[in-house]
Parts: C-alpha cells; sequence; structure tokens
C-alpha cells in the first residue's frame, strides 16, 4: 500500500518536473502561440488599466474633496468594489453586451474590447478608493497651505495629486495586477476564443483541463514574470520619484 | 491695507471671535498673542482670506472684499504656518510653485527662487529634496517661499516654535533683517513676547475672542490697563 503511493507520487512529480523542462523550452524557442497569447494578455490588461486610471482618479478625487450628500455611503460602495468577485463582473457586462441585451447592438461580446471593458470595471474601484484614501490622508494644513499659495480649484487638486504620486503608483500597480490575473470575467465575456480572445489566465485553465502540463506551467511562469515585471517597473519609478536608492 | 470690522466668528453655538475689529497699516509689522483657543488662528485665517467670519466685514485696500474671495485678492497675501508644510518635491520647485501659479516666467521665476533663497541662507539646498532638511532649514525654506510671493500682507502663524532655541534666535535675526529690506506687512502670531519685541511695531492682545490690548509691545508690558491682561502677561513672558 505504501510502495503504490509512494511510486504514484513519484510519477506524478516527474511529471510536473517534465512539465517545467517543457515549458523553460516553450518560453526559450518563443512558441508563436504563447507570443501571441501574451501581447494579447499585455494589450488587454495595460488598456483596461489605463481606462480605470482615467475612471478611477477623478472620481476618487472628486470623493475626497468634494463633500456631498450620501458621499459615506457612496465611498462604502466603491470600497466594496475594490473586492468585487470577477466573475460577477463578467456575468453582468455579458448581460449587457450580449445580443439581445441593451448594447448588443454595439457587437462587441467576445471580443477583446469586452475583456477590457470588464476589467476596467474591475479596477476603477480599487483606484478610485486608494486615490480617495491617499487624498484624505494629506495633512489638512497642507491643503489649507496649497490654497494660500493662491492656488485655483484645479492647480490645488493638480498639486495633492502631485504630492500623494506614490499612492497613486501603488494603486496602479493594484489595479493592474487585479486584472491580468483575473479570469472569471475574461472568460464569460471573452469566451477564450483562440487567436482572438484567449489571454493568459483563460489559455492557462484550458491547457490544464486538457493536461498539457507543460504548456500550462510556461503560461503560469509568463503571468507571474508579466505581473511581476509590471510591478517591478511601476515600483522602480515610484522609488525614484521618491528619490529612494 | 487691511482692515476688519466688527467680526465674528462662532463654531456650533460657540463664540471664537467677537467683535473685533482691527486694522492693519502699510509697512508695519502686527503682533497677535493670545493663549491657546483665544481665537488668534482663527482670526489669522479670516485675515488672510481663507475662511470667513460669521459676521462682520473685511477690507483690502479700501475694497469690500466678498464672501467669495477672489483670486486675484487671495494671491496678494502669503501665510507660514508653524510647521514648513513643505510639498514633496525639490526646495526650488517649493519656492517656484507659487510663482508658477500666478504664471510668471521662467527667467523671472528663477531669478526671484535664487534671491529668497540666498536672502534665508539655503541657496545652497535649492537641488535638495524638501524631506532631506532639517527643522531650521525647512522653515527658511517656507519663509521663503512666502517672499517670493512678494505679497502684500504676510501672516506669520507662529514660525518659530517648533525650532530649538539657537534656530531660533538666528531665524529671528535674519526675518528681522528682511523686514528692514522689504517692509512687507506683517501679521506675526507668536507665543513668545521676544519675537514680538524684535519683530513688531504694535501688539495686539486677545483673550477669550476679543482684543482686550493694543500697542506697542514694550509699553504693553510695562502698563497692562486690565487685570486679566496683566495675568496673561505675567504668563506669556515667564
Amino acid at each position: 500500500m505504501f510502495l503504490y503511493s509512494h511510486r504514484r507520487e513519484r510519477t506524478r512529480m516527474e511529471k510536473i518536473w517534465q512539465g517545467i523542462l517543457a515549458a523553460v523550452h516553450l518560453l526559450i524557442t518563443g512558441d508563436p502561440e504563447v507570443i501571441d497569447i501574451t501581447l494579447l494578455t499585455l494589450r488587454i490588461s495595460g488598456t483596461g488599466t489605463i481606462i480605470s486610471l482615467l475612471i478611477g482618479v477623478p472620481f476618487g478625487t472628486l470623493l475626497a474633496l468634494k463633500p456631498f450628500p450620501g458621499r459615506r455611503f457612496v465611498l462604502s460602495v466603491v470600497n466594496t468594489g475594490m473586492g468585487l468577485p470577477p466573475v460577477v463582473v463578467g456575468l453582468w457586462v455579458s448581460i449587457f453586451l450580449w445580443r439581445s441585451g441593451p448594447f448588443g447592438f454595439l457587437n462587441i461580446i467576445y471580443t477583446p474590447t469586452a475583456i477590457i471593458i470588464a476589467q476596467a470595471i474591475i479596477a476603477s474601484p480599487i483606484i478610485a478608493a486608494l486615490t480617495c484614501a491617499a487624498l484624505q490622508q494629506t495633512d489638512p494644513k497642507l491643503r489649507l497651505q496649497i490654497r494660500a499659495l493662491g492656488a485655483t480649484r484645479f492647480q490645488y487638486t493638480w498639486l495633492l495629486l502631485k504630492e500623494v504620486r506614490f499612492s497613486l503608483f501603488a494603486a496602479i500597480i493594484a489595479g493592474f495586477g487585479a486584472v491580468v490575473s483575473e479570469i472569471g470575467a475574461s472568460m464569460a465575456v471573452g469566451g477564450n476564443i483562440e487567436g482572438q480572445t484567449r489571454v493568459l489566465t483563460t489559455a492557462t485553465v484550458l491547457e490544464v483541463s486538457k493536461g498539457n502540463f507543460d504548456i500550462a506551467i510556461a503560461l503560469s511562469i509568463i503571468l507571474c514574470l508579466l505581473a511581476y515585471g509590471a510591478t517591478l517597473g511601476l515600483t522602480l519609478l515610484q522609488q525614484k520619484q521618491q528619490g529612494g536608492p | 491695507m487691511l482692515e476688519a470690522r466688527e467680526i465674528s466668528m462662532t463654531k456650533g453655538h460657540k463664540p471664537i471671535l467677537q467683535s473685533i475689529d482691527f486694522h492693519l497699516f502699510p509697512g508695519e509689522c502686527v503682533g497677535l498673542i493670545g493663549p491657546n483657543g483665544s481665537g488668534k488662528s482663527s482670526l489669522l485665517k479670516i485675515l488672510a482670506f481663507l475662511e470667513p467670519p460669521t459676521s462682520g466685514s473685511l477690507y483690502f485696500q479700501s475694497q469690500s472684499v466678498p464672501r467669495n474671495v477672489p483670486l486675484p485678492i487671495r494671491r496678494r497675501i502669503a501665510l507660514v504656518f508653524q510647521e514648513p508644510l513643505l510639498l514633496n518635491t525639490r526646495v526650488y520647485e517649493n519656492i517656484a510653485i507659487g510663482l508658477k501659479i500666478r504664471g510668471l516666467s521662467k527667467g523671472r521665476i528663477r531669478e526671484r527662487v535664487d534671491y529668497w533663497l540666498e536672502q534665508f541662507g539655503v541657496l545652497h539646498l535649492s537641488k535638495q529634496s524638501a524631506r532631506s532638511l532639517s527643522g531650521g532649514e525647512a522653515q527658511r525654506v517656507s519663509l521663503a517661499r512666502a517672499f517670493a510671493l512678494e505679497p502684500d500682507v504676510l501672516f506669520l502663524d507662529e514660525p518659530f516654535s517648533s525650532l530649538d532655541a539657537p534656530t531660533k534666535e538666528s531665524l529671528r535675526i535674519n526675518l528681522a533683517q528682511v523686514f528692514k529690506v522689504t517692509q512687507t506687512t506683517t501679521v506675526l502670531v507668536s507665543h513668545d513676547f521676544k519675537d514680538i519685541v524684535h519683530l513688531t511695531n504694535r501688539a495686539l492682545i486677545l483673550l477669550n475672542g476679543r482684543i482686550v490690548a493694543e500697542g506697542s509691545p514694550l509699553d504693553l508690558l510695562k502698563s497692562p490697563q486690565l487685570e486679566e491682561v496683566t495675568r496673561f502677561l505675567a504668563y506669556f513672558t515667564s
């Protein structure tokens, strides 16, 4: 009984090891399909993050600096949105973009655009909430000082955003990290169509289901490298701006 | 230069300032003293157009100042707080920001920034990050930033109180020299009677939201009119 179990464990480990070797081979030789999937993932998640930045930063700024009735309620909704399950976003975006849905006429379901929309919805609350938190933590006296410098409303907001720029970098890192690693929304609105909407996460799941562990491991390594690379780049930029070593 | 008539302020139901009449003449430096909670900071914010009073009116260069203070008027004052409150950027940028806001050319900005950094002995720190400065250096930069704006009225809210004694003394001497040259109209709030005696021509004592005494600092000290002023000054100068 013990011998049988031990042998089965060894076979499994060998399979994983073979998978890693095959993955390294795929990465070194630059498999065209893997490269295409990686580039598409970068394009989709990068665009999704940029759009969420354009939505999240102004919205977070408004929440932090402009008092209005129900602001706390809106803020709690945005904070809840930070933990929005991607699969739920995928479901609702699908309903809206479905042929018979309100935006069905756009005909973008199962296209990269649909995934970008879903990913922007996932990342926007993260960036908005982190922007709001960063601005609210600034010293009220510093805000008064900026006003005393004679700043217009726009200059005041711009100077404050510049003051919290390191936190904004962190918000971008968090937003990109969330969308590049999500699968539920990409699967629901993209459909994992080969050469069109297949991104690293959906491709990994597909290869695992087919038992192609070598490709799955290669894709997962690339996904991790991509997430790490983007985060590293932003972190270096953040540290450089902060004057760190 | 600046006049306040019947200024009052309440927060909730609590009166903070009551019927303040105040006149600031061009070129003078007025000291504002009073215990904690006497309303000094609130009065300073009102006079610096950062907060509207609950009632009363303000006049700037004989013109009535509306409740929503227009930007051109706001840009004629400068304010220095107890903390330097520098932005997280280089020293040069910190001085230049107020000038950029006012739309000055790059050449004029450089000229003014360098001049005022030199006046406060911190020109060599121009390229350093504001975060790397000591408390004294940062407050010098903060004063340079205010003077670089060439304000019509300068408000100093306890600018030396977070500094150690030798730094405070050297900065006080530095500031007195700058005042002598620029004749900048100034309101100085301080907890140190030395600051008031050395830097101001006239002092006002604020107690419980009212101006209770006014005069030259030394006269106030020699012959206080009211018992509460005597008590406060005894505590203030101890």
